[in-house]
């Protein structure tokens, strides 16, 4: 297959829709309509979508066109087509998480963050592709076949959230809902050109998310532009007393700010050695130096930092999110709802059939990696280590922060590789995190922005990493890099 | 009840029994420990569930506020260190009954730690100490019989799912099955005090696992232990302590070697059955449960929840020894409920003598509760009729074995003592002729108690009395009576 520039697409933006919904130039039915037709046209060689529900989606654009013919303000997200990652639950729509063993599964409410976008006027188009419960970086974990990348279609769209990031750049959505635990939004955002936000960790509610590692989950959203992002983040942040890990620290109006923002004269940039080393290719180098030069241009002060405990955060993160993975997933035990293998005489005989026959070849990997680790004998030397290595690797970041206000990096090792290219060797998959990680460990937020294109045409993100509860500070940063781009 | 019995009362003697406790009790919270769904017993099945509780892919845990304060209640009375910082981990297996695959609970930073609760024996007061109490939710109830289809399906019921529990560890200082029923019966009764759960042992909200191991005397190194479970009353818990002591010696004796191992009550046998060993034993792989922050009860927090603390039992017995002059025994029977003796302060305040009031609750009210299989609280006659049976007796307008009649036949027709003496209104005869005429026979009768009263045996009236009164069936007025039959035998 050769690249085909036709599947990428900019829907309309969140700001056009609001103009052309308060002006009456359009209505929600016929946005929505145009996206749903796109969806129809596209997703058969994306495959981002795992479930459409144009009744539904038609039904929440009408309920806004009533709102307006009415006469009443609109709500801030109104008529804007969003689809969700398949982990997020919303109620009326499937929740498979990617896995088989959900296959047929409906859940009997919604998420937290995805009721906050329904209750902002946000039309929902979908659920959306993934790695089977967010396990992956190439999106081909996914029991119901991969999302291929719009930039080119060989090529993987990213993992996790890689259906979230390829919808956006293929104008099946205007915004998405991804999570990231350790890089699953970031990572495809890179990948497929388009902007991706990793909140602080206690940002946004976790509630309705299905659990891979709850130390490290984030929903976030994607969007074509770094405003629309922010628009997003600012409907679904803030505290839910459903989730006691949710801040209870004030949301600030995250795109109002980018609209006042004065650029980056004078911020404090900071530039970390250890991720530009060995492993980093000279394409996804150049264009991040380049994209760090014109920060110069524009007012920054650029600082070279060290981050000394990231060679340990790979390993640490999969000893971690193992660890939590392994009982998070107990649940999928055949007994209450998903998939029961059939035919088993005893208890363990269900278990072990429905848990051999639902999960893919990366979740087992997982389960029986984290159960090790916590296992008798060996929680000292995996689990507490890697406990005690999360919080170096954290102290990293608070110091670099005192010095900094936002650090720069790339976000994967090299654009968007070849599916089927990196399946045989999880090792390797595991090390297209080595950017990631560090941040998802901390705590701390993050951002994946456009910075360029390889002389193939892929794209290349730039990460921007802050302290916690500070994205204002990212999106000021992303929205200077977003505008060099061609 | 079926014993070992085989082991000599000799052979006994040259072992010391090593116990300790586990007591799981639910929490009387209005809702779950996680959700807000009702925590109710006995609700049509999977009727109180959500997604939290249920277990639902991505539904998540909130604490709830009240059970950390009955906890800390709890933790203060049984005198335990609360914790400003205790930690939630998930303790992971499968079981059908719990939806999560890992129950929460808290391991290596317990809520609270190093309480105590002082038992009597019979070589006096002996402290018990308390390792831990720590807060965890219940599972659901697997149902495997009862059904048409039972032998081949098990039904599960998840209302009970997400109970708040506390797990309370004993040090093993116990060294008999009475100790270990006397630390159960103080437990339960500081437990009640506080109000924090109502401990009933047949709808489940205490229960009570033991790990008992037996060493030569003089041996300081605990011999191997097993964990007894499924025992579902106290008396059950020292009836199945004793046979597994037994047990162990005999196997002991008999050259072989205690195996480390969970062992299942079986109470129609009156015997314990091997679970699972050792080696089949569930690796657990705590640790920190990610969805919970820690658990802050700060001293302030902590001291608000002291406030709340009411009387415990024992400072209760020695008020009520000292403000009405009862006996320790009496005190003990009247304390065993925190209800049963504000009934009786109540009572004992307006009766004419609090201890008359006590007498009675001893001497014709809890035997006649023990025959008929009623614990206090379920008593026909209330505090109220007792206090009254007791002016009654204490005016001399009813003599003691009126008092008993009146107290059999509400115990018969299940009333209360006031409604019984209305209607029965038993005759008394107060016709001071009458009365003298029976004491005059009885004189005649009795010639020889007529002489040792005279000659200075005072007592013996007693006895004039008494033949009087069985003489009047009971009827006698015995204030009068008393009066007459001093005044003739000293005529």
């Amino acid at each position: 297959m050769t690249v085909s520039a036709s599947a990428v697409h900019t829907e309309k933006s969140i700001g056009q829709i609001r103009s052309a919904l308060t002006s009456g130039e359009a209505k929600a039915g016929d946005i929505v309509r145009n996206t749903l037709a796109r969806i129809e046209a596209e997703d058969a060689r994306i495959h981002a979508f795992l479930s459409v529900n144009p009744d539904y989606t038609l039904a929440q654009a009408q309920r806004i066109d009533d709102l307006a013919a009415s006469g009443a303000s609109l709500p801030p997200l109104a008529g804007v087509p969003i689809g969700i990652k398949d982990v997020l639950t919303l109620e009326g729509f499937p929740a498979t998480a990617g896995s088989k063993i959900l296959e047929g599964y409906r859940p009997p409410y919604t998420a937290t963050a995805v009721r906050r976008l329904a209750d902002a006027g946000a039309v929902f188009v979908g659920k959306i592709n993934c790695d089977e419960f967010a396990m992956g970086s190439s999106n081909e974990n996914s029991a119901y076949g991969p999302v291929r990348n719009p930039h080119d279609l060989d090529r993987v769209p990213g993992g996790s959230s890689g259906g979230s990031a390829a919808a956006v750049a293929a104008g099946m959505a205007t915004a998405t809902l991804g999570t990231d635990t350790g890089g699953s939004i970031r990572q495809p955002a890179s990948f497929c050109g388009v902007v991706g936000v990793l909140p602080t960790y206690g940002r946004v509610s976790r509630y309705g998310l299905i659990a891979f590692a709850s130390s490290l989950d984030r929903v976030g959203p994607f969007a074509a532009t770094v405003r629309d992002a922010a628009a997003v983040l600012g409907v679904i942040a803030g505290h839910d007393p459903l989730d006691a890990t949710s801040s209870p620290l004030p949301v600030p109006d995250y795109a109002a700010a980018l609209d006042a923002t004065t650029g980056v004269a004078g911020l404090r940039l900071g530039v970390p050695s250890e991720y530009f080393a060995e492993g980093l290719d000279p394409e996804v180098r150049a264009a991040i130096d380049s994209g760090i030069e014109q920060l110069r241009a524009a007012g920054a002060e650029i600082k070279p930092i060290s981050l000394p405990h990231t060679r340990y955060a790979v390993p640490t993160y999969y000893v971690i999110a193992t660890a939590e993975a392994s009982a998070n997933l107990a649940r999928f035990d055949g007994v209450r709802y998903g998939l029961r293998a059939p035919e088993s005489n005893t208890l363990s005989a269900m278990y072990r059939k429905t848990r051999d026959l639902g999960f893919g070849a990366e979740v087992k990997r997982r389960i029986l990696l984290g159960t090790y680790v916590l296992s008798a004998g060996y929680y000292d030397a995996y689990y507490r280590k890697a406990q005690q290595v999360r919080r170096l690797l954290t102290d990293d970041f608070l110091a670099a922060f005192r010095e900094v206000d936002a650090i720069i990096t790339p976000v994967a090792p090299t654009p968007a590789f070849r599916l089927g290219e990196k399946t045989d060797d999880p090792v390797s998959m595991y090390l297209a995190d080595i950017y990631t990680v560090t941040a998802s460990l901390a705590g701390i937020c993050g951002i994946s922005v456009p910075c360029g294109k390889s002389k193939t045409g892929l794209p290349i993100g730039m990460q921007i990493l802050g302290k916690h509860f500070d994205e204002s500070t990212l999106f000021r940063v992303a929205q200077i890099v977003e505008g060099f781009q061609g | 009840m079926a014993t070992a019995a085989i082991v000599s009362p000799e052979i006994m003697a040259k072992y010391e029994p090593v116990i300790g406790l586990e007591v799981h009790v639910q929490l009387l919270t209005e809702t779950k420990a996680f959700c807000g769904c009702a925590n109710k017993f006995g609700a049509p099945p999977n009727t109180n569930v959500c997604p939290v509780c249920l277990g639902l892919p991505g539904a998540l845990p909130v604490l709830n506020e009240r059970a950390v304060e009955f906890a800390t209640l709890a933790s203060l009375a049984l005198h335990c260190q609360v914790r400003e910082r205790s930690i939630f981990a998930r303790k992971n297996y499968f079981y059908p009954d719990l939806p999560k695959g890992y129950q929460i609970s808290q391991f290596d930073k317990p809520l609270a730690e190093h309480g105590w609760i002082d038992v009597p024996t019979p070589n006096g007061t002996k402290r018990i100490g308390i390792t831990r109490l720590h807060m965890e939710e219940d599972a659901g109830k697997s149902i495997h019989d009862g059904f048409s289809d039972s032998a081949t399906r098990t039904y599960v019921d998840l209302n009970r799912c997400g109970t708040p529990l506390i797990e309370i560890v004993s040090e093993p200082d116990i060294r008999t099955p009475d100790e270990a029923y006397e630390y159960l019966t103080r437990l339960k009764e500081i437990l009640l005090y506080t109000a924090v759960s109502d401990c009933n042992m047949e709808e489940g909200s205490l229960r009570c696992d033991a790990n008992v191991s037996v060493r030569p005397r003089g041996q300081e190194k605990f011999g191997t232990k097993a964990e007894v479970k499924n025992v579902n009353s106290f008396r059950f818990i020292r009836a199945a302590l004793e046979y597994e002591i037994e047990r162990q010696i005999d196997v002991i004796e008999g050259g072989g070697r205690v195996v480390q191992e969970t062992r299942l009550w079986n109470a129609n046998e009156g015997r314990t059955y091997s679970m699972r060993s050792k080696e089949q034993a569930h690796d657990y792989r705590y640790f920190p449960e990610p969805d919970l922050p820690p658990l802050i009860v700060s001293s302030i927090r902590r001291a608000e929840i002291a406030q709340q603390m009411p009387e415990l039992p024992e400072a209760r017995r020695a008020r009520m020894v000292a403000d009405y002059g009862l006996t320790e025994q009496d005190a003990q029977t009247l304390t065993a409920t925190r209800a049963f003796a504000d009934q009786f302060e109540a009572a004992a305040k307006t009766a004419k003598s609090p201890r008359r009031v006590a007498n009675l609750i001893q001497s014709e009210l809890t035997s006649r509760l023990k025959a008929a299989g009623l614990e206090l609280e379920q008593s026909p006659i209330s505090m109220k009729g007792v206090a009254q049976a007791a002016d009654l007796a204490e005016e001399g307008k009813l003599s003691s074995k009126q008092l008993k009649q009146l107290f059999d036949i509400a115990f018969e027709k299940s009333e209360d003592f006031p409604v019984v003496y209305e209607r029965e209104k038993p005759q008394q005869i107060t016709d001071a002729s009458e009365i003298e005429k029976m004491i005059d026979e009885v004189i005649a009768a009795n010639p020889k108690q007529v002489e040792q009263y005279r000659g200075g045996k005072k007592t013996v009236a007693a006895f004039f009395v008494g033949q009087v009164m069985k003489a009047s069936k009971g009827q006698a007025n015995p204030g009068l009576l008393n009066e007459l039959v001093v005044r003739k035998l000293d005529s």
